[in-house]
């Protein structure tokens, strides 16, 4: 980490300057237990988590899409609302490495 | 050097004269106006070359305008005291951290309320913890050296903070006294332009004292600590140029008289100096073994110089011009705290003068033989305080 005269930085637009580290906490999916619904899309204030596939399976001999969640950790601000709607309890807020002491 | 009769507020407007500032920009409060004044005057006049001399709409945009000013690279003065000081704070906690190094007077005034336009240490007191070096001065003459020496210190590389020089309001600021007045040339020998490592420019964009998350912040201060550490060495360096320089030794950190055998040691910062050394000096007549320290330097505190001279002595009495209510006087916590398993003297401190109260030499006097003879308890006293009774309406 490089502690700079005065906090002194450069201007940075989202582009550059990720976000993601204001929060003390982010969301982890456990991909057994989320059945991609996307509850937690529709929630999230900051369009930091989306329900992407991530495979197919052959139910009933038709092709099927596997969903789950993903988290944008660069954006994510750590609100919590994800784990809070999840209906199957498969996001859990960890504190973050950079905020252990 | 020329020798005039000045008041303490021309002594030190001249001397920032000398050190060319690029901005100067303050708002009038008693007993400070006169300083700006006298700078406004010099600028009218076209006596301050490459200066911007601006007014502000209070001391909170006097300050806001010097963090912007010294941020590009200006060499920035104001002046203020009192509660000019106090509303600037907001501003100048904003310029210890983003490492700004304004130069102000600080004409120290009491606080309200009561209202009160005369003198003692509370304003700067207040300021105690944010990261300002905080040096106080006996008379005019320590008043007019130390703005150069202020500048060299501040913008030191190892250094980059915020400097409040303190002069009591209206026993120095509105004081005649004989002053030798720098001339340019001396003054250009000891300082170099201010050349900080960054500079803010419309073309380089730049973000001070930026957010800083819990996962990062605490490292600033670090950092900001070890500045103000740093700056006692820098401090010592700079004072022992000048003494050299100019011929006036006016000591480091702390300067003391009569310290080598003495049982008493007698603290005390600003004009009242004067007069300690004087009742000192008096009662060493009289075969008492006292001595005097002034504090120079309140912020970086002289905590080693301080252990250093009161190893042997018995007895150590502080002239407080100042109160931190609920405790006790400022400067006796910080002494206290300085010689905790280093000095097993006995600690009384007095507060005098508070809001312009007169302080008379038998006052001092009384205090220290007090003291020496036991007739009074350790700890925190007002003295001079007259019979009251507390009454509603």
């Amino acid at each position: 980490m490089k502690i700079t005269l005065g906090a002194v930085s450069k201007p940075y637009s989202a582009l550059k300057m990720k976000t993601g580290d204001w929060g003390t906490h982010w969301p982890k999916v456990d991909e057994e237990l989320c059945t991609g619904c996307g509850t937690c899309e529709m929630f999230c204030p900051d369009m930091c988590i989306e329900v992407v596939k991530v495979g197919e399976e052959e139910v009933n001999g038709k092709i099927k899409e596997i969903k789950k969640a993903k988290v944008n950790y660069d954006y994510c601000k750590g609100c919590g609302l994800c784990a809070e709607v999840c209906p199957t309890n498969a996001i859990k807020m960890e504190l973050k490495d950079i905020y252990k002491v | 050097m020329v020798r005039k009769v000045v008041r303490g507020f021309y002594a030190v407007a001249y001397a920032v004269k000398l050190c060319r500032p690029s901005v100067i920009c303050a708002y009038p409060i008693t007993p400070q106006t006169e300083i700006v004044e006298n700078l406004a005057a010099m600028y009218a006049n076209g006596e301050l070359e490459n200066c911007q001399y601006i007014t502000a709409e209070s001391e909170f945009g006097a300050a806001s305008i010097l963090v912007g000013a010294s941020a590009t690279g200006a060499r920035t003065f104001t002046a203020t005291c009192s509660q000019g000081l106090i509303l600037m704070s907001e501003v100048l906690w904003n310029a210890a951290g983003m490492r700004l190094p304004i130069v102000m007077v600080i004409a120290n005034r009491s606080l309200s309320a009561p209202l009160s336009i005369w003198n003692d240490h509370q304003d700067s007191m207040a300021m105690r913890d944010a990261c300002i070096i905080q040096v106080y001065v006996e008379n005019n003459q320590e008043a007019h050296d130390m703005i150069p020496q202020a500048y060299k210190i501040a913008e030191n590389k190892e250094v980059m903070l915020p400097f409040m020089v303190c002069m009591d309001g209206y026993k120095l600021t509105h004081a005649y006294e004989p002053v030798d007045l720098l001339e340019q040339g001396m003054v250009d020998s000891f300082l170099p332009p201010y050349n900080p490592p960054i500079k803010l420019t419309t073309k380089d964009p730049l973000t001070f004292g930026c957010y800083a998350p819990p996962h990062c912040y605490m490292e600033f201060r670090v950092v900001m600590q070890r500045a103000m550490m740093r700056a006692k060495k820098v401090m010592e360096e700079v004072f022992k140029e000048w003494a050299e320089l100019t011929g006036r030794n006016w000591g480091g950190l702390i300067a003391t008289d009569y310290m080598d055998d003495a049982e008493t040691a007698v603290v005390a910062m600003g004009s009242v100096v004067g007069l300690v050394r004087e009742v000192v000096e008096e009662m060493r007549k009289d075969g008492k073994k006292v001595g005097l320290v002034k504090i120079r330097s309140f912020r970086p505190f002289p905590t080693e110089e301080l252990r250093k001279v009161m190893k042997d002595v018995e007895n150590i009495v502080v002239f407080e011009r100042a109160v931190s209510f609920g405790h006790e006087g400022p400067v006796a916590i910080d002494l206290k705290s300085a010689l905790f398993g280093h000095c097993n003297a006995k600690v009384y401190s007095f507060a005098v003068g508070l809001g312009g109260r007169d302080i008379p030499r038998d006052l001092i006097r009384k205090c220290i033989n007090n003291a020496i003879e036991g007739k009074v308890d350790e700890g925190f006293h007002f003295e001079g305080v007259k019979e009251f009774e507390e009454v509603i309406i």
